[in-house]
């Protein structure tokens, strides 16, 4: 099945709303925690659910995202087991996109045509791997494309106009802009930059590829900030936070993140 | 063997050794990667930097290191002979001086003020403390909680010549965590800071920039080689961990009819899967931003290694090792705990001469090559010495200091 990344962005557009993306660890504090959130976010406001795929060595990732991951891989998550939730996730599911996040060694190990191929059968709308820039992607978006899928970049502040200019062809779904230099769970940087790159983009990609907004974005304020002139908002680290505050009682944790999310969702 | 390519013309310009190395890190990074090695291109291969670094490389460290014929260890071996390329006698006492004066010196030129440094045995950590205080840069150094116990000497030599030392409690606690956790650093602070890799490992172009100022070693190596003895050694031997010392000493040499072996840090044995040794046990994967031989468990996940020396200790390996091995150009294996820890004694007592316990594992090696060949000229890369390593040493020894 087609991704159904670009049709949640348009339909979300004419109602004049920005689309709300997040982002959670598969299996912290366990898979079926994981799946609980997953179906609150979708009855929350989320339009498309980041799940991030545990790596031993996540680089890109604060403390607090890093920590997650280390409970995920104690309960031994695995890439099949990530794939394998979202097939459990779609019985009762059928409109929340959901995107593969993480690290590049997972997905080399099960083989790129593997990878794929269980992308495809099990309902999964796109990929977004950290440590992938597009010179090292290329097999990775050739089996996505031909399945129709979303190939997620990143673009950051470092990105230079030239680059910019590549990744917004490379790319589909929606481009990633990282709102700063440095990891997941930071601290917002100055507005008028980000706005600034995120036209850019917009511009180059001849306003056929949404551009949301990630990292730093923690409430309804920052969100709503963002919203502005963004096409969509990731929010991340505070969520992995809220999973992981409530992770003894699980009601307790659906309806802590569904008013955490509802909160967002009407902000933007 | 058909050989038609030049070895010595590698990474390509996309920074792979063919399938391996490469620019494997997240967005953020890749504009000062690049940044860095338009800057290492512009200045390190200019004349006038290369004369400032030679005149470093002489009056601070104390280059060339001299080759010395460990003759009665030769002849308690049996028919061949050791040699010892001295790094050992390197200011700060390992050969990786070389690499963090070559770096901070292009920091420099780049106007950084800032450095960071990961670390496992301590002695990069101290060789880039060192050249910050000489050249006055703010430095910043990253080590395994593990490590920290395991080279309180060397921790405490770091913050005596001004460094931060921030103990790294992630992961393993160990010197892929310390590596993490620098590069965190780096993506946060990339304006003003410039973030010296202490081996063969990382994303291009660290692999090239940092085998590149190592090589001086090979370079002196083989001058020194065809002066003295009127011929090219028949082995190179050195350590493999993330591999720097020994592509320093291979690279100048890849061209030529020598037999070259890394040996890597075998642990408990391989057998007992208690060992670091991505080459002669590991598989094709990606870490730290290049494509190179890991040990990874079946879901990708990169597996804890064990090695009685902090330095080998890794995970990964520098991705020309990988290329290299592949191509069968160089050949690599590995020693046992035990068997370094008997090297060391051995080399210590025969020739006084306490080297690394790095060291020691190509020392282990040596000896078992000389005792099975005649008349062999075997080249080996004393990487360091040993002053480090001393309260493990005692530990193991039930030696009370």
């Amino acid at each position: 099945m087609t991704s159904r990344i670009p049709h949640i962005f348009e339909s979300n557009k004419l109602k004049n709303k920005k689309t709300f993306i997040s982002y959670l660890v598969c299996g912290d504090p366990s898979k079926d925690f994981t799946l609980s959130a997953m179906h609150t976010m979708s009855k929350s406001g989320v339009d498309i659910i980041e799940l991030g795929i545990p790596f031993t060595d996540p680089i890109a990732d604060g403390p607090v995202i890093q920590k997650s991951i280390d409970r995920s891989l104690k309960n031994k998550t695995s890439l099949r087991d990530v794939i394998s939730l979202v097939k459990d996730f779609r019985k009762d599911n059928k409109d929340t996109a959901v995107v593969l996040m993480g690290y590049m060694n997972p997905v080399h190990k099960m083989g790129i045509v593997k990878f794929t191929k269980q992308i495809n059968d099990s309902g999964i709308d796109g990929v977004l791997i950290v440590d992938s820039p597009p010179e090292e992607s290329e097999a990775l978006n050739k089996h996505l494309k031909k399945y129709k899928k979303s190939h997620i970049y990143l673009a950051s502040p470092t990105t230079t106009d030239q680059r910019m200019k590549s990744i917004s062809k490379k790319s589909s779904g929606y481009i990633y802009y990282v709102t700063i230099k440095g990891i997941t769970g930071s601290k917002l940087s100055d507005v008028s930059s980000i706005r600034e790159n995120v036209n850019k983009i917009k511009e180059y990609s001849n306003y056929n590829l949404p551009v949301a907004v990630g990292f730093g974005i923690k409430d309804s304020n920052s969100a709503r900030k963002m919203a502005k002139f963004s096409d969509g908002i990731i929010i991340g680290s505070s969520i992995v936070e809220l999973i992981h505050k409530h992770s003894k009682n699980k009601k307790t944790m659906n309806s802590k993140l569904s008013s955490y999310l509802s909160s967002i969702s009407k902000a933007i | 063997m058909k050989r038609k390519i030049n070895l010595k013309n590698y990474p390509n310009k996309s920074g792979h050794f063919d399938q391996f190395g490469g620019v494997y890190v997240s967005e953020t990074l890749i504009h000062p990667l690049k940044e860095l090695f338009s800057a290492y291109k512009k200045y390190a291969t200019s004349a006038s930097f290369k004369k400032i670094l030679n005149n470093e490389l002489k009056d601070y460290v104390g280059r060339p290191t001299p080759i010395y014929y460990a003759e009665s260890l030769s002849k308690s071996l049996g028919k061949s002979h050791i040699y010892l390329k001295r790094e050992d006698l390197n200011h700060t006492g390992a050969h990786k001086i070389n690499n963090a004066l070559g770096q901070a010196l292009l920091a420099k030129k780049m106007g950084k003020t800032r450095i960071i440094a990961e670390t496992g045995a301590g002695q990069h950590g101290v060789a880039t403390a060192t050249a910050c205080a000489r050249l006055n840069l703010k430095c910043v150094v990253y080590m395994g909680e593990q490590d920290i116990k395991r080279q309180s000497v060397n921790v405490y030599r770091m913050k005596l010549l001004g460094a931060e030392v921030i103990s790294v409690d992630s992961g393993t606690k160990t010197l892929k965590d310390a590596l993490n956790e620098a590069l965190r650093d780096w993506v946060t602070n990339v304006d003003d800071t410039h973030y010296i890799i202490g081996s063969v490992a990382g994303p291009h172009p660290y692999p090239m920039i940092v085998r590149d100022f190592q090589s001086v070693i090979g370079h002196e190596a083989r001058n020194q080689f065809k002066k003295d003895y009127n011929c090219l050694p028949d082995y190179l031997v050195a350590c493999v961990g993330g591999g720097s010392n020994a592509i320093g000493l291979f690279h100048p040499f890849l061209n030529d009819k020598v037999k070259i072996i890394g040996v890597e840090a075998g642990g408990s044995g391989i057998k007992t899967g208690k060992h670091a040794a991505p080459l002669s046990a590991g598989s094709p994967g990606v870490l730290h931003g290049n494509r190179t031989y890991i040990m990874e468990d079946e879901n990708g996940q990169i597996q804890d290694t064990h090695s009685i020396s902090a330095g080998l200790d890794y995970p990964g390996v520098g991705p020309e090792h990988s290329w290299l091995k592949d191509l069968k150009r160089v050949e690599y294996t590995s020693v046992t705990d035990d068997e370094a820890l008997d090297a060391f004694f051995t080399l210590t007592q025969k020739e006084g001469i306490i080297p690394a316990l790095e060291t020691a594992h190509a020392l282990a090696y040596s000896f078992q090559l000389a005792k099975k060949q005649k008349n062999k000229k075997i080249l080996l890369n004393l990487s360091g010495r040993g002053d480090k390593d001393i309260d493990t040493i005692a530990k193991l020894t039930n030696i009370k200091l």
